[in-house]
Parts: structure tokens; sequence; C-alpha cells
């Protein structure tokens, strides 16, 4: 009797190993591979002197440069202005700091290419409507800042990247024990020098971690690049990607050539991520306390209402500015009219959202695309990591490595490698349809899925199950009634994490739309490219407000569930 | 002779006082210590002294040097105040060394560097951590970490030491070692020790003396032998060492043990000046009883409950009227068997009373 059953669990076990590891080896790693095999091998031969005259071309050449560096200054300005914040917000008398660090979390949510739009409005270098003000007021002969450059560019992806340094570092300095910089002033430290020499060494690791992060989606980052700096003549690896491939209509030599850029892309971000393990794997200090005391608040004094006012200032520039900008033109009844009453109307919302067939598609489109994606990729995530976390079955080593894939491949670089996958040369042709976006967006959102699943899975005691099992319970009752339950709440965290950001996805989306399958994200970047200004800021306007209140949704209902 | 003055130190947490006009002398080379269940003010209070906490009224001194006073918004930081401190979860720096943590206040203070070398390696030395000085503190147990603590604090050779509750995060027998450690540390070095704990014996086996506190209020303050011999309330008997405490009521001018039919021998009259007062109660320590054989030698009767054998001790459980009290004896000694009945003698009885 006892012999099989052990044979059928064997059987079960075997089939879900089975299932995960295709699943991931057809939506992630098949692309990835194709991606190298069409870099390094043509015509059925190893040819790496290919792959450096590619990658020599001067506006291949230009475009790697270009990508290194706005990530590096968008890296650095993150960093600072990010920890800079983090520390405002913990460690000082700072007023209104519950507000404050609330507001710093919203750029988080706001998709960088509308930011970059709405800077494009406000900074052009001859329509901006900044420029504009300052050339026609104050007798400028130019604009005062040219937001098509490398420095706007950067400063933009700045803006909306710098939460992810801020909330490690945030995180970091509230869990640390306060007795770590107490023992320090006592030993005759002032609070510069134990900012210096105690608290920024401590947290260094979640800077550097959050750093690297930053550089990693910088480097790989479309919307912000495509939208600002195209028009100069500044590419990056992905941009220059969809140039190539979307003005060739898909000839080979623009996709081999964009898969050595992909190439060099996959190789930088699995660089990054090791860097980033070693980073987090060397620094790990035990820096979190026993009895708890409030931290040390340092007393800005005199500074204090000037900081106040600079963080007041910085909100209301980088996160006011931009999305009243937006709903503004959005309401225009042509792009150029001054904001005044008589040209400020609700008809373009209208016009988007009942009449217009390409917004209302677009907005069908990644409602269902987001769904579905969510949905899949959610019941996919939770399968995957209870291999991973909790069977103990031969052949999980694979599995781990394959799952640790999609945490470091770039959506240019799916998006890339789904056409060479999903193009009828393996007999299964999606290219142009709304499927072949759908197996991108599984693949590029299964990192966040298998991080929330895992996460769940790890508070699931492995005794848990072994009661279940002693009541007399079946493998599967025992996952039904008591695994499933207690890891709902990480599979809804994983649901959510892959809705949202799919409703406002470009970077894949953009590289496999065709005229039906536009989405939100590929509607609002192709209108503005033709012009369409006023109805692409609105129909950025209703992401702004589906994205919102998406979120505000989510933070109430997982308050309640308690994720 | 005093050298650390509170006067009438006070500290709110909005409505919650948690220290409450507090009045405090420790002398130069003394080992003070506050104990006090937790959330009694003690930890405040050495907080306060470290600078760490504004007071909310009160002055503190140290020597003739004003450090903290609200009424002048004046308060040396923390940092200028030249104290070593030890904290409970050690507080040791896993990104320096073992000498650099301990360095750490000499080069802040910009000695010499030959004057640096000196003083680490002497207060590495005194605390048996020479060989440990290149290590990461990260890779020392529990013990360790804590003499790098000891040791950082020692370096600046400080006229005070402020330990918050330094032993508390070690094993049992850790912590007893660690404890003379840090006696002897203060023989050598002679500085004063303000001890923060809330573990008795610790208190006991360092301090010349002792400050009891309940609820941010000084319930006494004397040496060790005092608090335990002549605890100046009940609060303070049953908070130091084991307790027993008998409800007493009055019939006709009579003292009763609540529940039991025959008065109180002649041996055990309350204090006159309690007579006739409620909420009376007889208090009296496990091991200061004795068994003798009848009421004539001025016992109380009672009918042994439990009796546990502890290895050197044994433990007695004895029901008087509807009341329990125990007794410990060394194994040695003769004792009633289990649902006997027996006739107790306390030795040094306490009266208290009123509700405390």
């Amino acid at each position: 009797m006892s012999s099989i059953t052990q044979k059928s669990r064997f059987g079960v076990a075997q089939v879900i190993l089975f299932l995960s590891v295709a699943i991931l080896v057809i939506v992630v790693a098949v692309p990835v591979l194709l991606i190298l095999f069409n870099a390094f091998w043509v015509n059925g031969e190893f040819n790496i002197k290919d792959v450096y005259k590619i990658i020599s071309e001067p506006q291949t050449y230009q475009a790697l440069i270009n990508s290194l560096i706005i990530a590096c200054v968008t890296t650095i300005g993150s960093t600072i202005v990010g920890t800079f914040f983090a520390w405002l917000v913990t460690r000082t008398d700072l007023p209104y700091k519950g507000f404050m660090k609330a507001m710093f979390l919203v750029p988080f949510m706001l998709p960088s290419f509308i930011g970059a739009l709405a800077w494009k409005m406000l900074l052009s270098p001859n329509a901006g409507f900044i420029n504009k003000f300052f050339i026609d007021n104050f007798g400028f002969d130019g604009p005062i800042f040219n937001i098509y450059s490398y420095l706007g560019i950067s400063l933009v992806e700045v803006m909306y990247l710098f939460p992810f340094v801020f909330i490690q570092v945030c995180g970091a300095l509230e869990r640390m024990d306060p007795t770590l910089e107490e023992s320090a002033r006592i030993s005759g430290a002032g609070l510069f020098t134990i900012t210096r020499k105690i608290t920024i060494p401590l947290v260094l690791p979640s800077i550097l971690s959050g750093s690297l992060l930053i550089m990693l989606y910088s480097m790989a980052h479309f919307g912000t690049v495509a939208v600002l700096g195209i028009e100069n003549g500044i590419f990056n690896i992905p941009t220059l990607i969809y140039e190539r491939i979307h003005q060739s209509g898909g000839s080979f030599d623009a996709i081999r050539t964009g898969t050595v850029l992909a190439t060099v892309l996959i190789i930088t971000a699995a660089f990054i991520i090791w860097l980033q393990g070693k980073v987090l794997g060397k620094g790990h200090y035990q820096i979190i306390g026993g009895k708890s005391f409030r931290p040390m608040e340092l007393k800005l004094r005199a500074l204090r209402v000037p900081l106040l006012i600079f963080c007041l200032v910085y909100i209301a520039f980088t996160i006011v500015l931009p999305t009243a900008v937006i709903f503004l033109v959005g309401g225009l009844k042509t792009y150029g009219l001054p904001f005044t009453w008589e040209n400020l109307s609700l008809s373009n919302y209208k016009y988007i959202l009942f009449e217009y067939n390409v917004t209302k598609d677009a907005i069908w489109n990644s409602v269902t695309l987001g769904l579905s994606a969510a949905v899949i990729t959610m019941f996919a995530g939770v399968m995957i990591s209870y291999v991973i976390v909790k069977m103990k079955v031969r052949g999980k080593r694979i599995l781990e490595f394959l799952g640790m894939l999609p945490f470091s491949v770039p959506g240019s670089v799916i998006a890339l490698g789904v056409i060479l996958a999903w193009s009828g040369q393996f007999g299964i042709n999606l290219y142009n349809t709304v499927w072949i976006i759908l197996v991108a967006y599984i693949a590029r959102y299964m990192a966040f899925s298998l991080k929330a699943n895992s996460a769940a899975l790890e508070q699931v005691h492995d005794s848990l199950v072994e009661a279940s099992r002693a009541c007399g319970a079946t493998m599967w009752q025992s996952l039904k009634d008591i695994v499933l339950p207690l890891v709902r709440p990480g599979m809804l965290a994983a649901f959510f994490l892959i809705f949202l950001p799919s409703l406002r996805e470009l970077t894949v989306s953009i590289m496999l739309y065709s005229p039906t399958t536009r989405t939100i994200g590929v509607a609002i970047y192709t209108l503005n490219e033709d012009g369409e200004t006023v109805v692409s800021a609105a129909l950025a306007g209703i992401a702004l407000i589906i994205i919102i209140v998406g979120q505000m949704l989510i933070n109430r209902f997982t308050r309640k569930v308690g994720v | 002779m005093s050298y650390v003055r509170l006067l009438n130190v006070t500290k709110k947490f909005g409505d919650v006082t948690a220290v409450n006009s507090l009045n405090l002398e420790i002398g130069k080379g003394e080992c003070f210590s506050m104990l006090g269940p937790s959330g009694c003010g003690k930890t405040t209070t050495l907080r306060m002294v470290a600078g760490f906490e504004d007071l909310s009224d009160g002055e503190i001194y140290v020597g003739d040097r004003l450090i903290s006073s609200p009424k002048r918004n004046y308060y040396l930081p923390p940092e200028k105040r030249n104290f070593g401190m030890v904290f409970q979860a050690f507080a040791v720096w896993p990104h320096l060394s073992v000498y650099e943590n301990v360095a750490f206040p000499l080069r802040i203070r910009k000695l010499p560097a030959s004057e640096i070398e000196k003083r680490t390696k002497d207060a590495l030395r005194a605390t048996n951590l020479l060989k440990a000085a290149e290590d990461s503190p990260a890779d020392l147990s529990g013990g360790g970490k804590q003499r790098v603590a000891l040791a950082r604090a020692l370096a600046i050779n400080p006229d005070v030491m402020l330990l918050d509750e330094p032993l508390s995060s070690l094993d049992p027998h850790l912590r007893e070692e660690m404890r003379f450690e840090i006696k002897d540390l203060q023989r050598k070095y002679g500085f004063s020790i303000i001890y923060v704990t809330h573990d008795q014996s610790e208190a006991m086996a360092l301090s010349d003396r002792i400050l009891v506190m309940k609820s941010g209020v000084v319930q006494q303050i004397d040496t060790p032998l005092n608090v335990y011999n002549r605890p100046a309330n009940k609060f303070v008997f049953s908070f130091i060492g084991l307790s027993n405490f008998l409800d007493i009521v009055w019939e006709d001018g009579r003292a009763f043990v609540r529940g039991e039919s025959a008065a109180l021998p002649e041996s055990l009259t309350p204090p006159e000046d309690m007579h006739g007062k409620g909420g009376l109660s007889l208090a009296s320590r496990p091991s200061e009883i004795d068994f003798v054989s009848d009421s004539d030698e001025g016992g109380l009767r009672g009918i042994v409950s439990r009796k546990a054998f502890l290895g050197e001790i044994i433990d007695y459980q004895v029901k008087i009227g509807g009341q329990e009290i125990r007794v410990q004896k060394g194994r040695r000694a003769p004792g009633p068997e289990l649902g006997e009945a027996c006739w107790l003698r306390l030795l040094r009885p306490f009266w208290y009373a009123g509700e405390q």
C-alpha cells in the first residue's frame, strides 16, 4: 500500500516539475537562446567577426555608449536623490515626514514615458511651455534648458527611478538598530561624523543594491529615450533595436543587429545581477537591533523650513507639474493654444473613450492583456515557486537556474526573443497578433510572480503540510486546503504586481504591436509621434487615472488582507 | 564626594510620566544600579544622563558642570559628555574590525597615532581581545561582542560608565563571568558605573548602592544588603528575592491570618502603629522560615500541599487558612511530608499596611 502511494506521489512531482521547466524554457529560455544563437551563428557557423563588425558600426557603437552614459548619470543622480530623501524622512525632524514619504513613492507608479511626454511639452527647446515663457517674457534668445539632451533624458529618468534607492535605504534606516549610532555618539562623534562613518557604511549595501537595480533598468529603458532622444538623434540600445526593426519592417540585417545589441544587454544585465548578489552577500550586516528606542532625529534647526520648502518644490516640480500638464494639454482643442477656459474642454477625453477606435481598442487590449497575463503568470508562478521552495525532486537545480532568468532579461530583449521564437520559424506564427504580446508579457512579468509567490511559500512551514498528511489528507488535499489558502495573499500580490504595470507597458508592446493590437502605451507613444499631441495627452491622462485608482484600490485591499 | 547629580529629574512622554522628580547623587568610583521591572523608567533615566533624551524638568550635573537643564534649554550633546556606554544589543559596528571599533572614540578625539595605538591595545588587553584585534566583530560570540563594546567604552578612560542591561543578551553562565570582569575593570580603572538591569542578582553582585524603581517613582536607594534586609515597602520586598505574603485581618482587636480560625501567636504581633489597619500583610522569605515541633514555639499551623525536590533545596508549599506560603529548606534538614500538618516559625517577619 505504502509503496503504491510513494510511486504515485513521485509521478505527480515529476509532472509538476516537467510542467514548470517547460513553461520557463518555452517562455524565457528559448527566446534568450535564440537571440544568442542568431547573434553568433550566421549560415550555420560560429561567427564572432560579424558581431565585432556590427558593434563597431558608428551608430550601434554610439547607442552602446549612450546607454552607458545615460545609465551612469541616471544611477548616480538617483542614488544621491534617493539616499538624501530617505535620510531626510527617516533621520531628521523634517515636518510632514509621512506625507513626504508617500509622495516620494508616487513616481514608482507613474509611467516614465508619460513623464517624458510631459517634460517634452514643458522643456522642448522651441515649443516647451517653460522655455517659451522665458523667451517671451524675459527676453532669453534661446531655451533655458533643452530636454532633448543626455542630461535632460537622465534627469527625467532620475525623477522616476530614484524610488528604487529611496525605498531600499528607507527600509534599511528604519530597521537599523539605533544604538549603533548612539554608541558612536557617546564615543564622541558628532552627527555628521556618525552619518559619514557609521550610518552610510552600514546602509551602503542597500544603497548599492538599489543603484544597481536602477542601472539595470536604465540600460534597457525604452520610453524616456524614445520620447526625448530620437528627435535629437540620441539612441540607446533598446531604441536603436526598435528603430532598426521598425524601419526595415523586420529585415534579416535589422534583426541581426538587434540580437547583437540584445546580447550586450543580456551580458550587462547578468553582470549587474551578479554584482548585486555579491554586494548583498558581502555586506550582509546584522544591523537589526534589540530593544528599540526611537532613533535619534537630527534637529535641522535653521535648515528645517528651507528643506521643507525644497522637498515641496521638488514634489511640485517633478510630480504635480508634469501630471497637471498632461491633463491640461489633454483638454486643449488644439496643441499650441494658450491654457484659457475657452480653449479647454473634456471633448478629447470623450472622444478617446467613446468615439476614436484606436484608443478604444488600445484600452480594451491593455485591460484584457493585463488580466490574462496576470492570471496566467500568477498560477504558473505559484506552481514553479512551489517546486523551487518546497519540493525535493531531482532536477530541481535546472529549475532554480531557469527561475533566475526572468529576473535578468530586460524587456526589449524579451520582445526580440519572442519575435524570433514565434514568427513561424517553429511552425507557430503569432506575429502581428495579440497572442505574441501576451507571451511576451508572461515572460516579462514572471519574475514578479516568482518573487511574490516564493516569499509567501517560504512562510508556510513544511510541518503544516506534514500535519495535514498525518491527519489523513492526501497530497492534493493538503495543497488545496492548507497550502493554497496560506499563499493566497502572495498570489494576489503577484496578480496586482503584474496587472498594473502591464496596463502602462511600452517597451515590449512597441516592438510587437500591429495596427489592431495597440496597447495603451503604444497608442500614447504613436499618437504623439504622429503629432496628435492633445489626443495622446488625453489618453495619457486616462491611463494615469486608471493607474492611480488601481493603486489606491490595491492599497486598500492589501491592507485589509494583510499582504 | 557626589559626582553625578540628578536634581528633581522628570520625564514625560505625552501624558505618561516615565520618571517622576528623581533626586540622586552618585559618588566618584561608585557602582550604582537602577533596578526595576520593565517600563519603570530606569532606562529612560540612563538615557537622560547619557543625553539621548531631553528632560521635562530638573537638572543633571557631572561634578560642578551642568549637562542637562530644560529650564535653561541647555543640553550638552552626548558626544561631549565623555561617558562610556554599553548597550544591551552590543551595538558593535559590523563594518569595522574589532581594533577599529575600539579605536573609534580615540580617532574622533584626534589623538596622536601612537597614543591611539597604545590605548586601544590597553583596552583590548584588559578585555582579553588582543588576539581578536583584526577580526570582524561579526565572527565573535555574544560575549566577545560585548567585550568589544566594553573595550570601546574603556578606551577613552571615562569617568562614568553607563551600562544599559549589558549582560541580558548573554547566556546565563557567561553573564556571571562578565559580571565579575566588569567589577574587576572598575577596580582597575576607578570609573563610576551607572548600571541598569532588571536582574536583581546582577545588581546585588556588582553594586555599592541600588535604586529600586517602580512606575517612574523611586522606592528605595540603599546598599544591596539593606535593600534585601530592610526593604522600604512591600514592592521592594517582593521585587528583591523570593517573598511570601499572608493577608492579615482584624477581629475583636486581634489579628488573624485571613481564613484561619486561630489568632496569630504572640511572637507575631503586628507593630503598634498598624493595629486595626486594613490591607495588612505579613511578609517573609521562604529561606527564613523554620519548621517547629508545635504551637508552643509560636508557630503558624499549616498543611503541606506540595513538596518538590529541587536538588540542593527542598521547596514546600504550605497552606495556612486559605493562603499558601513557600518554604525552602536544605535537602538535609528534616521536614514534614506531603499532606502532613506542620508548624512554621517566621524568623524575620515584616509587616506592611495599606494597599501597595
